[in-house]
């Protein structure tokens, strides 16, 4: 089984990701994330699956379009086609301080060590690390840079109200 | 000057150590090079065609003498003895090694310095007046916004990989002189209608390939919203900016395209969502102002008979005290422009010796504290009027007293082909060539008041488009040529240069140049600037003479 980075630990992942090209006639069984797109046209057939369902959205979708359903989403994947597409790190924010998101947001795609911090801080709290990368050594990541300057979405204050 | 609290030194400290281990797995293999670039970049590592260049931030240009020592050191120990000061109020180092890059920021962060985010596709050094706390026409000194702005900007989480770079520039005065309009964002103090201060945003300026000035965003947003408006700025840019080509990727041209209306439409909706959320408290306004409370000027000083005297007995005294001195709000005092300028020398290279002679200066003469500028000078803005003939005696020795400020002559240019891989042609020999040809100061003096920046290419890194004169430097089959814009300017308002025809080759760019200024010396009137000269007469008789056929 996968590994993935949850909440700072390392654990076993049984969602599987759907790939984006991906047919609804062929879907794996089991917990599922699909594409935004494969939600959009197949509601109805995903609402009667099994399996638990997540969605996945790159920087090219817009948010907007599940704003109103974001709770139904135990997961929300969002994608790093190369790990400089800094897009959904807004994303993130948003459903975290907008759109009181408080289930699962995973990084996907590009996810590299020396991004995890601020991946973390704007919202992100699962992280499928991208298989060049050594998952343990990852784990030391998030405590390089101590100091918050900003209000993002794991702190609610600037560092000048919490001295 | 603003003073690092445990907060900011745990910060840079951190970073460091970040740092170290980077280049470490860099250098061991486990780090790709396309991954380490991005990395290296945001910590001011750049790799150019002999050696690497780090880039050191000099928030909004202030630096205090012990950091100016600390940057001779750096000079000294993992450079060949000099540095160079930038058009953004930075200094850069030409020939450090990648292994020593860890150091060197460790030594930085001992002096409260760094090279955060000094490139890289992110919010970069803040820029300023570098006259701000010292100028008569200053609504609200604009320093304390500046460090409330590095603040927030340091380590943003959510902007660490905009589509590009993003730079910000704040002025408190009537007088623009931090160029607002050629930045990413520009922020100008000002008082409303009821006499409250805060600020007019412009956004979309930009030099480069696509030169745009930035348009009015918001007339006035209150200083609690600060940074609420910057963040729905940077949110709005980060999620629509294109990515798909990066000469097109800066927020000028998603303004361009949306329009102001549209986008500022967008950036209201989201500032509305977040606003509440993120007010400035006014209390850490105060925290921050306090750092910049004023000197402790001597009481009744005033101006010194015997440098009157001096002034008139002493021409060569005397001409530095009319270019390179300048008023001070404070009576007795006056600003005083170090340049960077000498003939022979690289605009704004400065040397490890000189750097150290300019902190020793700045503790005797200016409560140890130095600017940077745009210009490419530096500037001791507190200098007692009784204090200037020796402080000048002293310059002069260090060959830092070259009386050309605002002429010709203090012509500012990027480091082209020597240094830069991007460049097409050199920058640095044709500053030279120019500052050979206008070496005699009174034709230089004649010449008035000129502004000549030069790039390398069209990055724009010497904002030619924002010169009096502009030269850009153009490749042509493995040749350096070099076109000429004039009439371009950046103030409270502005206007790009209005390209003069084909380009020139190197050898003649000395000659183009007595070209338009005999246009000008033939068509000026009483006073007028060649600028001014420009706007009244056209282009017109600048192309005819240069491009004449008949000699």
């Amino acid at each position: 089984m996968k590994q993935i980075i949850k909440q700072r630990r390392i654990v076993d992942d049984h969602w599987t990701l759907v790939a984006p090209e991906t047919e609804i006639s062929s879907l794996p069984s089991g917990d599922i994330i699909v594409p935004l797109r494969l939600w959009q046209t197949h509601r109805s057939t995903l609402e009667q699956r099994s399996g638990k369902l997540g969605v996945c959205l790159t920087g090219d979708d817009d948010l907007e379009a599940i704003a109103a359903e974001v709770t139904r989403f135990p997961v929300i994947a969002l994608s790093f086609p190369v790990f400089r597409d800094g897009r959904v790190y807004s994303f993130a924010r948003q459903l975290r301080q907008q759109y009181g998101y408080r289930g699962e947001i995973r990084a996907v795609g590009e996810v590299l060590r020396d991004q995890l911090l601020y991946m973390e801080r704007v919202g992100f709290d699962a992280f499928e690390v991208h298989p060049r990368q050594n998952i343990e050594s990852a784990l030391a990541a998030f405590d390089e840079l101590t100091v918050k300057y900003q209000a993002s979405s794991d702190e609610p204050r600037p560092l000048y109200q919490r001295y | 000057m603003y003073i690092y609290n445990q907060y900011d030194q745990r910060a840079v400290d951190e970073r460091v150590a970040q740092f170290r281990d980077q280049t470490r797995r860099f250098l061991a293999g486990e780090l790709s090079n396309d991954e380490f670039m991005t990395l290296r970049l945001m910590n001011g590592l750049y790799v150019q065609l002999h050696a690497p260049m780090l880039r050191v931030a000099i928030p909004y240009g202030l630096l205090s003498s012990r950091q100016m020592r600390m940057l001779a050191h750096i000079a000294r120990k993992y450079d060949k003895g000099y540095g160079h000061f930038t058009t953004r109020q930075n200094i850069q180092y030409n020939w450090p090694r990648i292994e020593d890059a860890p150091d060197i920021l460790a030594d930085l962060a001992s002096v409260q310095m760094h090279a955060i985010q000094t490139s890289g596709n992110c919010i970069r050094n803040v820029t300023s007046d570098p006259l701000a706390g010292a100028a008569a026409d200053e609504i609200e000194d604009p320093r304390p916004y500046c460090e409330i702005i590095r603040q927030w900007s340091t380590f943003h989480p959510e902007f660490a990989y905009l589509p590009r770079k993003f730079k910000i520039a704040v002025t408190g005065a009537s007088h623009d002189r931090a160029a607002t309009l050629v930045h990413d964002i520009g922020l100008r103090l000002v008082r409303n209608n009821s006499g409250e201060v805060g600020f007019q945003v412009l956004v979309g300026g930009g030099l480069g390939r696509t030169p745009i000035l930035a348009q009015t965003i918001r007339p006035f947003i209150e200083k609690e919203h600060l940074l609420s408006y910057l963040e729905a700025i940077l949110r709005i840019y980060n999620l629509h900016g294109r990515r798909d080509n990066k000469y097109k990727a800066r927020i000028k041209i998603l303004v361009q395209s949306l329009g102001i209306e549209r986008f500022r439409e967008k950036v209201e909706a989201e500032w509305h969502k977040i606003k509440d959320q993120m007010q400035l408290d006014a209390r850490e306004i105060e925290r921050v102002k306090a750092f910049f409370a004023p000197l402790p000027y001597a009481p009744g000083a005033g101006d010194d008979r015997e440098i009157l005297v001096k002034a008139g007995t002493d021409a060569a005294f005397n001409r530095w005290l009319k270019y390179n001195v300048a008023d001070h709000k404070v009576k007795g005092y006056r600003v005083v422009f170090i340049a960077l300028k000498a003939t022979g020398t690289p605009p704004g290279d400065i040397t490890d010796i000189q750097m150290d002679a300019v902190a020793e200066l700045a503790d005797r003469y200016s409560f140890g504290l130095i600017r940077a500028t745009h210009d490419q000078n530096l500037v001791l803005t507190d200098v007692k009027h009784s204090d200037l003939y020796t402080l000048w005696q002293a310059l002069a020795a260090q060959e830092l007293a070259t009386p050309c400020i605002g002429t010709l002559a203090d012509m500012i240019c990027c480091p082209g082909s020597d240094f830069c891989e991007l460049a097409n042609a050199s920058s640095i020999d044709v500053a030279l060539m120019v500052q050979q040809r206008f070496e005699q100061l009174d034709y230089l003096y004649d010449l008035g008041e000129l502004r000549l920046k030069m790039s390398g290419c069209m990055n724009g890194c010497g904002h030619h488009d924002i010169g009096h004169i502009g030269i850009l430097g153009v490749d042509k089959k493995g040749e350096h040529w070099y076109q000429f814009s004039l009439g371009g300017f950046a103030l409270n308002e502005g206007r790009l240069g209005e390209r003069l025809g084909r380009s020139v080759p190197k050898a003649e760019v000395a000659n183009t140049l007595e070209k338009l200024m005999c246009v000008y010396v033939d068509k000026r009137v009483e006073g007028e600037r060649f600028v001014d000269t420009f706007n009244r007469i056209g282009i017109e008789p600048f192309k005819e003479r240069v491009y004449e056929t008949n000699h």
